[in-house]
């Protein structure tokens, strides 16, 4: 049986702000591109952000995220970019052949430029009882809750005390969940100070220092007891959701699958394809940016994601090497603002050590 | 089968939000019940919204499993819908009269 082929100039994987990026800054340059992604939303992890983002004006700053997504969407299709959703990329084969699935079926799309966008995954915690109906990543809850207004649980524990993690327990506060804890084995809080001080004024207790020692019930969860790391106190929540926000692993398998070269950075979540400071992957041809290319945010993300699309478009011949270099010297100038401050400061040093992998 | 109480159900007034995914109220049948939901809404989300979070059964334990990344990543939310086995419960979108079944515990 052989299956529809399709071939194209460019073809960009992901809907988020990197793979939408990437599109836009290419398809601006005349070439031909299409963005698949697998849900029936564009926007990534955008759509479920309702928070206002901070950074700088060029990144949306005191936009809330689904606003963001929004932005880019209309920018994507005044720029010409023919956008899939709904299309899930089930293999990237060398060459730049992917297999995609559609409503309909099953087809082949060969383009001369790839781009690998398709952001990161939850990290999971393994305890007794994490595998009970309501134990979920933190992601998940914010899914249900954001954009199907479904509540997760009415009494929730959130494990983690990261940004992911202050950041969701605040969302299911306004949508009128109870938080009965925030956990976390470090003694620090690991999120920014805004999104700390936003659910400890709501009242949220903190458990730092603490971790999980089991999760009971029946049919899901219904009690959690945690404990102190190296201490004696114990105790037993009533609660019905336990979110995980024990951070994100990039999500870049496709590129793996292609024979891209991955390489594992501790600071950026995991393993993910090595690549250059243009986003250039060791295969002619393919191109990776945003969370799959090392987890950051999604301003980095929308910078690694014009990177590509200047790269992709310099070696489609859509644009001359001088010019893409004055481009790109731009971007280089934002990526490395981005990555100042003591967060940003380990992240480049991470990047870093990625590009000489 | 499941809890007593309903630990998931509908957001209500939200400071933010006004729209969420889903449109008119259909009914599903799941396991042969009729439940109530929004059609185009992710059949996990109906189901969680009427407090129902077990999805599946751990093929050789038999424990219970529930929907876990919400994003087609995980497999935990499989269950068979409208005859087809291994569905992706948070992926498929809810539509009238729709069939949910509780997968045969022996091929979980
Ligand atoms: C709770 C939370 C709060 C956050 N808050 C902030 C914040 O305040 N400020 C900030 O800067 N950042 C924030 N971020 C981070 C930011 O959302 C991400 O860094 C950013 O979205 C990454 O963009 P991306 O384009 O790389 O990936 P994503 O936005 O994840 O997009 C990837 C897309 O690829 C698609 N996809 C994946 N695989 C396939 C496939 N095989 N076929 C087709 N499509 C596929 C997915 O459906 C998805 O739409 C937050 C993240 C979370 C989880
Ligand atoms: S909840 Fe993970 S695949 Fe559906």
């Amino acid at each position: 049986m052989s299956l529809p082929l399709e071939e194209r100039e460019m073809a960009v994987v992901g809907c988020g702000p990197a793979g939408l990026c990437a599109a836009i800054t290419a398809a601006k340059t005349g070439a031909d591109v299409v963005v698949l992604d697998e849900n029936d939303r564009a926007g990534g992890q955008l759509i479920k952000q309702i928070h206002r983002f901070f950074g700088s004006r060029r990144h949306g700053a005191g936009k809330r995220g689904y606003e963001i997504a929004g932005e880019l969407e209309r920018e994507s299709e005044a720029a010409g970019v023919e956008m899939r959703l709904g299309n899930t990329v089930l293999g990237l084969f060398p060459g730049g052949e992917m297999m995609v699935e559609d409503r309909d079926g099953v087809y082949v799309l060969r383009a001369r430029a790839v781009v690998v966008a398709t952001g990161a995954s939850e990290k999971g915690l393994a305890f007794p009882g994490w595998t009970l109906p309501g134990v979920m990543g933190a992601g998940a809850a914010q899914t249900l809750v954001n954009l199907h207004g479904v509540l997760p649980g009415r009494r929730v524990l959130m494990v983690g005390a990261g940004n992911v993690g202050l950041i969701v327990s605040y969302q299911l506060l306004q949508a009128g969940a109870e938080v009965v804890g925030i956990l976390d084995v470090s003694e620090r809080v690991g999120g920014y100070e805004v999104h700390r001080l936003r659910v400890q004024r709501e009242g949220v207790p903190f458990y730092l220092g603490h971790r999980v020692v089991q999760a009971r019930g029946r049919y899901g969860v219904e009690e959690v007891s945690v404990e102190e790391v190296g201490g004696a106190s114990r105790k037993v929540f009533r609660a019905d959701a336990v979110c995980l926000a024990v951070g994100l692993s990039p999500l870049a398998e496709l590129a793996a699958m292609c024979g891209c070269r991955m390489v594992y950075s501790r600071e950026l979540g995991g393993f993910m394809p090595w690549h250059d400071g243009d986003m250039r992957t060791d295969q002619p041809g393919v191109y990776v940016a945003g969370d799959a290319a090392g987890v950051e945010e999604a301003s980095v993300a929308m910078e690694e994601g014009r990177m590509a699309g200047l790269s992709a478009a310099e070696d489609l011949g859509a644009m001359g090497r001088k010019e893409a270099e004055r481009a790109k010297d731009e971007v280089r100038r934002f990526l490395w603002e981005l990555r100042g401050g003591p967060y940003g400061e380990a992240k480049r040093r991470a990047k870093e050590s990625v590009h000489c992998a | 089968m499941g809890d007593k109480e309903n630990p998931g159900g509908r957001v209500g007034r939200h400071p933010v939000l006004d729209k969420f995914t889903g449109g008119r109220e259909v009914v599903i049948f799941v396991d042969g019940e009729p439940l109530s939901a929004r059609e185009g809404e992710p059949v996990a989300a109906a189901l969680y919204a009427a407090g129902r979070r077990v999805t599946r059964y751990a093929r050789h334990t038999g424990e219970p499993r529930g929907p876990f990344c919400m994003i087609g990543l995980c497999a935990e939310c499989c269950m068979t819908v409208d005859g087809v086995s291994n569905v992706r419960t948070c992926r498929i979108p809810v539509r009238e009269g729709m069939r949910v079944d509780t997968p045969e515990r022996s091929s979980g």
